[in-house]
């Protein structure tokens, strides 16, 4: 008996119960399915959660700092006051330093914002012009924070769009007009491009000011919250983190690295950790698709062993007739088979459609892998010799003559 | 051409053993028509089986055309099933929504025989017991003793050295029960050996030879001589 008979033949007995063989492929459609969607989901919002930390800048190392270690005891991260606005002008203008090309000093901070009645309480950053290089800003209208307002500590500030709407209302042209933070009034200069709101922080929710203004003017401080380093390239990030490094510990007159009153991380970083969750995320998400599979195997075994005890008649006529055990086991392992494999083929397509629903309406990235795929397809056929081996097994032991006799 | 001799078969039903054969020995030539007559719980079905190679003895041998078949592995049985036995049941075991060509074409399927010379000579068969216009009709669109005459052709398809028929009429009005015996008769004339089930009397007298069973034993074997004439 050739295998392409054997194929035809189960092909027909699987289509006599239109409705059981349909519905047992259906464990398998939602089984491959939800795995595909579920991979692809979780690839999505991946992708997405990176290439939102990749428009945060592009080679870039932040420099906080930490509060210096006494003995034991070590204060909270970022609070500290260790880096100033010295120590920025060092990184961009050090004979030592060689991979730098851009050096932002900032210092962020909150505060309430009031523009005639009404106010906000948003986030202040005060900056130099080179921040917009940095970190990517793109203006939608007037002009961004020069070196010079920061110099002369002009009271001027370029505000994001969620600003614009909060304090002048909607579709206002707020350049000339004038915002008033912590006692001082400063003029309008420019409106950054919408970032779009999700991620970390609303990045369009933010107001930017001089450097020299935020820290004089407004806040009274000395220090910088944060220097951003923007490395030359992507292959000297970790020379220029080392750089950097050993210049702020001779300026802070520090011999052990250990004792750092600063730390220094990468973009890099950010993207591993990020990576490292989402991926716990997906797996995550894979093992409860990975169950309904599992089920939908065992609704395929039970449709089997049904199946063989209605054929039970046929299969003794069948051994009675002359058929050997393997051809039994193998007409019973191709209709399994074919099951599964039509319910994995349709499971892809409802898994790829699946994933496409989602990402349009949590505006998350089509992704579609290609291992998912070859993964569920593996796996579908799998479960069906796994399942279908028992049941067949099962059919080509049986007794002839009790099979005969079976009612 | 079948030698059984000292052939026992005990089942074991809890601690309590009955022997459905007890020990029987015999043997049929080749071209013999015999009727297997007895009650039922005679064993005279378990006999069927063994001698069918459905099912193998406790005790004791089956030679058929040389061959010890006593012991032999399922595979190794389901061969001797496919080569040398042609099965007629009671209750035609065709296969279910299947046309009668290809049950007839069936066992040769399992021989390893290539398709086209299969539906050539399974159409051979059925046209020899007179159904040649109902090669693509399923069995449910056939009556009983069609039914039986495909069971016939299937049981041929395969030229095997016996044809076992497990009462081969019971299901069957008397009318084509003698269309079913003609069909016999004329195989066995043709040289086919036949063994035949059978708890009627009329039908047994259609064989050439009756052995007769009762708890497991022959009680007797006997050839007739007194045929009933075929219309």
């Amino acid at each position: 008996m050739e295998y392409s008979e054997t194929f035809l033949e189960a092909l027909a007995t699987l289509t006599i119960n239109k409705l059981r063989t349909g519905l047992a492929a259906l464990g398998i459609v939602i089984g491959i399915g939800s795995v595909i969607a579920l991979i692809s989901l979780g690839q999505a919002s991946q992708q997405s959660i990176q290439s939102q930390i990749q428009s945060l800048g592009a080679n870039l190392l932040t420099v906080i700092p930490g509060s210096q270690r006494n003995g034991t005891v070590r204060g909270a991260a970022s609070e500290g006051t260790s880096l100033t606005r010295a120590d920025a002008d060092a990184i961009a203008s050090s004979s030592q330093i060689t991979t730098v090309k851009t050096v932002s000093p900032e210092f962020n901070s909150r505060s309430q914002v009031t523009a005639g009645r009404n106010n906000a309480n948003t986030q202040i950053i005060g900056v130099k012009s080179s921040y917009a290089s940095v970190h990517n800003i793109s203006l939608a209208s007037g002009s961004f924070i020069t070196d010079r307002d920061d110099t002369a500590m002009t009271k001027v500030a370029v505000i994001g769009p969620t600003v614009v709407t909060n304090l002048f209302g909607e579709g206002v042209d707020p350049i000339g007009q004038t915002i008033r933070i912590a006692g001082q009034t400063l003029r309008v200069i420019g409106v950054t491009a919408a970032k779009g709101g999700s991620g970390f922080q609303n990045q369009d929710d933010i107001i930017f000011v001089p450097l020299s203004t935020a820290q004089k003017q407004l806040f009274g401080e000395n220090n910088v919250s944060s220097i951003a380093v923007e490395a030359k390239s992507a292959e000297v990030m970790t020379d220029a983190q080392n750089q950097v490094g050993y210049l702020l510990l001779a300026r802070h007159k520090l011999t052990d690295p250990e004792k750092a009153d600063f730390s220094i991380f990468s973009q890099q970083d950010i993207l591993n950790t990020v990576n490292q969750t989402t991926g716990t995320f997906t797996t995550l998400l894979a093992g409860v698709a990975a169950i309904s599979l599992l089920v939908g195997g065992i609704g395929i075994m039970n449709i089997m062993l049904v199946t063989v005890t209605e054929r039970t008649r046929e299969i003794g006529l069948r051994k009675a007739l002359g058929a050997k055990k393997h051809i039994i086991i193998t007409q019973f392992l191709i209709e399994s088979i074919i099951l599964t494999f039509v319910g994995g083929l349709i499971g892809i397509v409802v898994g790829i459609i699946v994933s496409y629903v989602i990402s349009l309406f949590a505006s998350l990235p089509f992704v579609i892998s290609p291992m998912a795929i070859i993964l569920a397809f593996v796996v579908s056929a799998g479960i069906g010799i796994l399942f279908g081996w028992y049941p067949a097994r099962k059919a080509a032991s049986l007794q002839p003559i009790e099979a005969l006799r079976y009612e | 051409m079948i030698q059984v001799s000292h052939l026992s078969k005990i089942y074991h039903t809890g601690d309590v053993e009955t022997a459905a054969l007890d020990d029987v020995s015999f043997a049929i030539k080749k071209n013999e028509y015999v009727a297997i007559m007895g009650p039922s719980g005679s064993g005279k079905s378990t006999l069927m089986h063994i001698l069918g190679a459905l099912d193998t003895p406790t005790s004791g041998d089956y030679i058929l055309d040389g061959e010890n078949v006593g012991h032999l592995s399922d595979d190794a049985l389901a061969d001797i099933r496919n080569r040398k036995i042609g099965f007629v049941f009671q209750a035609y075991n065709l296969l279910p929504r299947t046309t009668a060509i290809k049950n007839v074409a069936l066992p040769m399927s399992y021989a390893g025989v290539p398709k086209e010379d299969r539906l050539k000579k399974a159409k051979d068969y059925l046209e020899m017991v007179g159904l040649g216009e109902r090669l693509q009709h399923t069995s449910n669109q056939l009556s009983g003793g069609q039914q039986q005459r495909v069971a016939i052709a299937r049981a041929l398809v395969m030229n095997p050295a016996i044809i076992l028929a497990d009462e081969p009429t019971g299901n069957i009005a008397s009318a084509q029960a003698e269309e079913i015996m003609s069909i016999f008769q004329k195989l066995n004339e043709e040289g086919h050996t036949i063994i035949m089930i059978t708890h009627e009397p009329d039908i047994a007298e259609h064989a050439k030879r009756i052995i007769y069973i009762k708890d497991g034993k022959i009680i007797k074997d006997s050839s007739t001589h007194k045929r009933r004439k075929i219309k």
